[in-house]
């Protein structure tokens, strides 16, 4: 009988209408600001339009392709050629070893510790006054090509960052896996590809999608080494038509670069973790 | 070895004095970015964290923007159109003549935005850490809401926060060499310019590389002496 009455309830709820939203003062201020971004965006648009030269866009629009081309090409294959040389950096920071640890220490230090745009100078200028030696190794056709000590300087900066992310990300594993494993009689190797790297991973996986949004901008520095990525080709129409949409398209170009990959990776986050959702 | 000393110090045929200002130029300009990120930051995480839906569209936007662009495209960006801009108003006051924007300042804006951006996000998580029981503590002492945010939530805020804000200070610190490419005089123009003189260049880059570490193992050791501090108006644990 109390059952039916509990149950007895009427089928669609009539809520009181809410009551209307007062006009305080965040309010307004939010407003404002929104209206300001709005029309900045619009003012923007309106900017872009009435400059709209299509001679300028047929001159230089291959060219922002190109190098929106070389921008991404040189990221992937610098993260790509850092992960593998940080897997090496990070055991050495993990390794009982002091001398090998304090090595990679050192390493690490060092290419945190300094700008990416001196590291690139240094590479790329520093190295060019040891032509003769340079020339006699035979490897002077390399680091004569600024693509290439690009290429080379943020492979080594970025395996430094990829190495502490790794470090902790393994560190991040709760020591009961590593003996759940060895109790099992499972070797130490193997638990670290089949137990260890696969949890490791996914508490890597946002570090390392930041570090590849810091690698994209921080690519823009090449153009002042003579590569000509997208900043490169960016610098080149501004200096030659001292048209400022040159650098307002860059922008949006690289906004939308990072947005789709941060996108990506949220995506990639909720896909991977899905069964650690309760 | 002793050429390179002779180089790289201060008598005759040195470049020692023009290093040295350039690490003046370099230190100050992050410490004068600093307080405008820092405000800047501070006043978009609150935004971000209000109740209501416009304000945080509003700073929501703010760091997707400046932290999706980078920060070398950033300081054109700035630096140009704060020209020409600048350039634009003057006519419109009728002034003839032309007007330059100081490196510096538009360095400092640039910086600032973008350090700004980030450190609103580690003020956001740092709001988050704090428990919803100490404003309404405050407020049931009476205190007004700018006064539990001074007096009860900002002390915590910042103990929470600065690991977060050292690390961005890092960041900045090393940022601060892509004002060399707007012309300012900073360590990496110094060591560049006397790179190209003398062709001593990875003497001069390396040596840049060198004083912006030492700058960070100095940075480190004020961070630490902040961070104990801080630790030490804590609750005792």
């Amino acid at each position: 009988m109390t059952d039916s009455f509990l149950n007895a309830r009427p089928s669609t709820i009539v809520r009181p209408p809410a009551p209307p939203k007062k006009w305080t003062r965040g309010r307004v201020g939010g407003h404002f600001l929104v209206g300001l971004w709005a029309t900045l965006l619009i003012g923007l648009v309106v900017y872009l339009y009435s400059a709209w030269n299509i001679e300028l866009i047929q001159k230089y629009g291959p060219s922002y392709l190109e190098g929106l081309k070389t921008t991404i090409g040189l990221v992937s294959s610098s993260i790509l050629l850092g992960a593998l040389i940080s897997v090496p950096v990070a055991l050495g920071r993990m390794s009982k070893n002091r001398i090998a640890s304090a090595i990679a220490y050192a390493y690490v230090y060092f290419f945190r510790g300094t700008p990416l745009i001196a590291q690139v100078f240094l590479f790329y200028y520093g190295l060019g006054s040891f032509r003769p030696q340079l020339e006699a190794v035979g490897l002077w056709t390399f680091f004569r090509e600024a693509w290439y000590c690009a290429l080379l300087a943020f492979s080594l900066n970025t395996a430094a960052y990829q190495a502490e992310i790794l470090r902790g990300a393994v560190r991040s594993v709760p020591l009961g896996q590593w003996e759940g494993a060895a109790s099992l009689g499972i070797s130490k190797v193997v638990t670290f590809w089949k137990v260890i790297l696969p949890q490791a991973l996914i508490v890597a996986l946002r570090p390392y999608g930041n570090e590849i949004i810091l690698m994209i901008k921080g690519s823009a520095i090449v153009a002042l080494i003579t590569v000509y990525d997208l900043m490169g080709y960016t610098r080149l129409a501004y200096s030659r038509t001292f048209d400022f949409q040159a650098y307002l398209w860059a922008a949006i170009i690289y906004l939308i670069l990072v947005e789709i990959l941060r996108h990506i990776w949220d995506w990639l986050e909720r896909r991977l973790t899905r069964h650690l959702i309760r | 070895m002793e050429g390179s000393i002779a180089l790289l110090g201060f008598g005759e045929g040195g470049w020692g004095p023009s290093i040295a200002s350039g690490v003046l130029v370099t230190v100050s300009l992050a410490l004068a970015t600093l307080p405008v990120g820092l405000a800047i930051g501070f006043f978009v995480a609150l935004g971000k964290q209000s109740p209501e839906r416009s304000v945080k569209l509003a700073a929501n936007m703010y760091t997707t923007i400046f932290r999706g662009l980078p920060e070398l495209l950033t300081l054109f960006v700035v630096y140009f159109g704060a020209q020409i801009g600048i350039q634009k108003l003057g006519e419109l006051l009728g002034y003839e003549g032309t007007l330059e924007i100081n490196s510096f300042i538009a360095g400092m804006f640039a910086l600032g935005v973008v350090f700004s951006s980030y450190a609103s996000e580690v003020f956001l998580s740092a709001f988050r850490a704090i428990p919803k029981g100490q404003y309404e503590g405050g407020y049931a002492i009476g205190l007004s809401s700018g006064q539990t945010m001074r007096m009860v939530i900002l002390p915590q805020l910042i103990r929470i926060a600065l690991p977060g804000l050292a690390n961005l200070w890092m960041i900045l610190l090393k940022d601060t060499a892509l004002v060399s490419a707007i012309g300012l005089a900073d360590i990496l123009r110094q060591t560049g310019v006397a790179a190209r003189v003398t062709k001593h260049a990875f003497l001069f880059f390396g040596t840049a590389c060198m004083i912006y570490l030492v700058l960070a193992i100095l940075s480190s050791f004020v961070i630490d002496a902040i961070e104990r501090s801080s630790a030490r108006s804590g609750v005792k644990r």
